[in-house]
């Protein structure tokens, strides 16, 4: 795990603002990461953190109000938010595809199954692909055969999603965006579409990047995490560390919300108050919920490495690792 | 596959049934409610017309018949429910002894002709203006012109059939003030016939047109909106689909589902305002036989027209609801 | 709009705005209180109008000049000269008709007739709309599908063929029972409408909650649902006052209609009958169409208006 790899998508400085009334909403600020060749990294965060934000601006798809600000994103060397529309367009899917959020509107009512998943290889290979191809993706993602000829309105919920699956890998693409691709179906679907999604994954070798805020599911599916905060990428680290010794107060929290069997133990919720995503507050974006807040963390916080493979933005990151961080009691607003 | 659900079809046949004899009661019921005799006073007006009129007696017999004033009335109901089915209509007192089936259908292929060009052209044209309007690579000038032309949406082809005819036939003299061909024409397959049918259906058809595509632009444009905020038609652009065909596969034929509902819902009103364009025309189908017999009091023509008119109606919707099944793969499945 | 602290980092700065900065500031304002809409308020000031010069002219003009030959034939309207080379007079402003009736006396007794009709049957079709819509929603069973069916097979039959046999029966009709009757054919919409929102509000949260709580039949319709239904049913009503109009004006422009009472559609029949059109008599058939095209102008902009009112994502384009 530790021998350098291919860097396959490179994300740098990527903010993606909305356009209110009173003012921009900072839904993705400034964020940076790599992913490396055959690896899965998790993006987590509490609803509204920006993650589906952040992915749409990878994908170059934010609609208005919302427009990518600055960044770049870089996948195998080619900066997509520099392309030519056209350029762009043949980039996509052959490249970079997406496993969507909403599998239960994401096909298109009046198209045969078969008929969206060619489409999409005809689009990019100029050859209409043999039934024989669609019928080896059914199979790849654990579909049976004959939904070749049916239309969406006749699939289950998670039929539906491993459909978005074979889709998703119907061009062999370097990266896999999945957007919460499990998060709409009940429990037990959820967690055979999620070992489909490991198994296609693991065959295919392919790079993924899984968002999601369920915790659990994160740590058995991914490589690494990215934690994010209003925006913000606060926390990067492998699950392990990520699990065993957070260094971002906030990661921290989040790790401690998840339940566990073995000890009970109350809810944390976190207290004070979220600002206003217009006026983000200087220094540090989680200081007005940070239990470890300082005057220092009025100063900008950039992510730094704490550990080797550990990065977070927060300048008490080692007395938290440490233990020495003293918690202070914040009332609710 | 491809086939339409038994209980669906079941369904649109009870209803095209029910429409069909509701306005054939309708049309048999409303003068007998009325408290004069029809039959008197008509044939009082048409003397009072003429001077005189012939054949006074069989044509008071016939009136009186077609009242039902001789026979017990559901006899006579059900006599005129045959005769009607069989489009029997009666003979017609302003030309009489016409057979008012004759003269509707001397008059229907011009309505229908005139129908197919006018009604159908403006479905297809409104929606694809409606589509270009919300679709982000449409050149500015069609996001700017339709709008505009919007306003006249609300008119009746009516009113804009003055309005042309004012001016590219009263003042300008581009086309015929009226009528459906020349009168130095006959009537027959050949190009001066052709060429003046079409001089003759320029002006009536763009009446209808010019002010009906925007009421299929405005449906299609609030549609395509709703359309283009689907995660499908996201994963499209995500999937890296030529933009052309995601407009059209993915977007157009889904938007165009409810449009088609609420053509079948439309096309009574389009037909009415049709015929009313092709009286102030003059247009020789059924809108002109409709407005003579009004004003001849030609009872039986009245009759024959309203329930041809309402039965081409029901026929046109139940022709949608037929194609419908094979746009709309969902209603295919559902019986 | 949302209030915030105005410490120096805060308000995003207001200054050094582009025109297209400070226009879409504006669109979004917009967007708080979507009442705030052009369309509407354009829409309603036509019809306002409207409703105006029949009321004002009632006070300010003297209505017998609708009586024929009150005045001379064919007059222009004043500043125009007719095929005889008469000049319009300020006795007859807008020009009198074939007749030699005042057509400013005509459009002021029936611009608001128009109107008339089109509220008032579509006020009558929206009541038992909203009734039969309701039952049928409501009760369900057998009466759900009689209601249903009987709607399905009336909204195919154009309302005015059966108002040309009626009128060719009956004769002459007044004013208000033309209104009756045009009514009988605009329920079926906002039926179909009603009944297809009960269904889905049925099962709706609230509704079940208020039948938890005891509510009765009654006050569930028309406490808890109703409301909810406003928008619809008043862009409902907007669309069948244009149908009644519409089918108005249509019957007078076939001769029928009210015989007695100047009607906008009666007016143009009687010009389309005289020639009008060849002898270039634009003031006689003109002024009436103008003004019945403002009229259903106005309906169109005041639908529109309630269309993004209720659908915001119409409002952006």
């Amino acid at each position: 795990m530790t021998e350098p790899r291919n860097v396959v998508l490179k994300v740098r400085g990527l903010s993606v603002f909305y356009a209110t009334p009173t003012g921009d909403v900072r839904a993705t600020d400034d964020a940076s990461f790599d992913l490396y060749e055959g690896e899965t990294l998790g993006l987590v965060g509490e609803s509204g953190s920006g993650k589906t934000t952040a992915t749409s601006g990878i994908l170059r798809m934010v609609s208005s109000p919302g427009r990518i600000v600055a960044g770049s994103v870089e996948l195998d060397g080619v900066d997509l938010l520099a392309l030519k529309e056209e350029d762009l367009r043949r980039q996509r899917w052959s490249k970079l595809a997406l496993i969507p959020q909403g599998a239960m509107n994401s096909l298109n009512p009046t198209m045969k199954i078969s008929a969206q998943i060619a489409d999409v290889i005809r689009t990019h290979t100029g050859k209409t692909p043999p039934r024989d191809r669609i019928l080896e993706l059914f199979q790849m993602v654990g579909l049976p055969g004959r939904i070749h000829d049916m239309y969406p309105h006749e699939l289950s919920g998670g039929m539906k999603q491993r459909v978005c699956i074979a889709m998703g890998i119907a061009l062999n693409p370097r990266v896999i965006i999945a957007d919460e691709a499990t998060s709409a179906l009940d429990v037990v679907v959820q967690r055979v579409v999620a070992q489909t999604m490991a198994k296609v994954r693991d065959a295919l070798g392919v790079s993924m990047i899984m968002i999601g805020h369920d915790m659990g599911l994160m740590a058995q599916m991914v490589d690494r995490i990215a934690v994010m905060y209003s925006g913000k990428i606060v926390e990067i680290a492998r699950v392990a560390d990520m699990f065993a010794r957070p260094a971002h107060p906030y990661s921290k929290i989040l790790i401690d919300s998840v339940p566990s069997l073995t000890q009970r133990q109350a809810l944390r919720i976190t207290g004070g108050i979220t600002h206003d995503p217009r006026n983000p507050p200087k220094g540090c974006i989680f200081q007005l919920r940070c239990p470890y807040a300082a005057p220092q963390c009025r100063e900008p916080q950039p992510l730094r490495e704490i550990n080797p493979g550990q990065l977070a933005a927060c300048c008490r990151a080692e007395e938290i690792l440490a233990g020495t961080a003293q918690a202070r009691e914040i009332a609710d607003a | 596959m491809g086939r339409i659900p038994r209980s669906y079809l079941i369904n649109r046949l009870i209803t095209l049934f029910l429409t069909i004899l509701i306005a054939a009661t309708l049309i048999w019921v409303i003068p007998r409610l009325s408290p004069v005799d029809p039959a008197d006073i008509m044939l009082g007006r048409m003397a009072a017309g003429a001077g005189s009129v012939a054949n006074a007696d069989q044509v008071l017999a016939q009136l009186r018949e077609s009242f039902g004033l001789d026979q017990p009335m559901i006899v006579q109901y059900f006599k005129y429910l045959g005769n009607t089915l069989l489009f029997d209509f009666g003979l017609s007192t302003a030309s009489f002894p016409t057979p008012v089936s004759s003269l509707i259908a001397r008059a229907l292929p011009w309505t229908l002709g005139l129908m197919i060009l006018s009604v159908v052209i403006t479905f297809v044209i409104g929606n694809a203006l409606g589509a270009f309007m919300v679709w982000e690579r449409s050149p500015k000038l069609v996001k700017v012109a339709i709008p505009a032309a919007m306003v006249f949406t609300s008119i009746p082809p009516i009113l804009s059939g003055l309005l042309l005819m004012w001016i590219f036939a009263a003042q300008l003299r581009w086309f015929p003030l009226t009528g459906a061909y020349g009168l130095m024409v006959e009537p027959g397959w050949t190009w001066d016939f052709a060429l003046s049918v079409l001089h003759h259906g320029f002006l009536p058809a763009l009446s209808i047109v010019i002010v009906t595509f925007g009421f299929w632009a405005l449906g299609m444009r609030g549609l395509m909106i709703t359309v283009q905020g689907e995660d499908y038609v996201k994963l499209a652009e995500a999937k890296g689909l030529r933009p052309r065909y995601i407009l059209y596969r993915y977007m157009i034929r889904n938007a165009i589902l409810p449009q088609v509902t609420a053509f079948a819902l439309k096309i009574g009103l389009l037909i009415a305002g049709q015929v009313l364009v092709e009286r102030i025309f003059a247009y020789n189908g059924m809108g002109k036989l409709l407005y003579d017999a009004i004003l001849d009091q030609d009872f039986p023509v009245i009759q024959g027209v309203s329930y041809v008119i309402i039965l081409m109606t029901a026929l046109s919707v139940f022709l949608v609801d037929l194609i419908y099944p094979f746009i709309d793969p969902r209603i295919r499945h559902e019986g | 709009m949302t209030e915030y602290s105005t410490d120096d980092d805060v308000a995003p700065a207001e200054h050094g705005l582009t025109r297209e900065d400070r226009r879409r500031a504006r669109r979004m304002r917009r967007f708080d209180n979507p009442w705030l809409n052009p369309k509407l308020y354009w829409g309603g000031g036509l019809l306002l109008g409207i409703v105006l010069v029949g009321i004002l002219g009632r006070l300010l003009w003297d209505l017998d000049l609708v009586f024929t030959g009150s005045g001379m034939l064919k007059l222009p309207p004043v500043g125009f000269e007719n095929l005889r080379g008469q000049e319009g007079t300020f006795a007859n402003p807008l020009g009198t008709d074939g007749a030699g009736r005042d057509m400013l006396a005509l459009i002021v007794i029936g611009a608001p007739n128009s109107l008339f009709v089109g509220l008032l049957a579509s006020l009558i079709g929206m009541s038992i709309g909203i009734f039969l819509g309701f039952t049928a929603g409501y009760v369900g069973g057998r009466t759900d599908d009689i209601i249903r069916v009987l709607s399905d097979v009336m909204i195919t039959i154009p309302p005015l063929l059966i108002l040309v046999v009626f009128q060719s029966a009956f004769g002459d009709v007044s004013l208000t029972m033309m209104a009756l009757l045009i009514a009988g054919f605009v329920w079926q919409s906002p039926t179909r409408l009603i009944r297809a929102q009960v269904l889905s509000m049925k099962s709706s949260g609230y509704v079940q909650m208020a039948k938890l709580s005891g509510a009765s039949t009654f006050d569930i319709m028309f406490r808890e649902m109703l409301p909810n239904l406003i928008p619809y049913l008043f862009g409902s009503f907007i669309a069948n006052v244009t149908t009644s109009i519409v089918t108005a004006v249509g019957l007078e422009v076939l001769g029928l209609g009210p015989q007695r009472v100047p009607t906008l559609g009666r007016t143009i029949y009687e010009a389309i009958n005289a020639g009008a059109l060849i002898q270039n008599l634009w003031w006689w058939w003109g002024i009436p169409t103008l003004l019945l095209a403002a009229m259903f102008i106005g309906l169109l902009l005041i639908n529109l208006g309630l269309d993004e009112v209720s659908n915001p994502r119409l409002r952006k384009a």
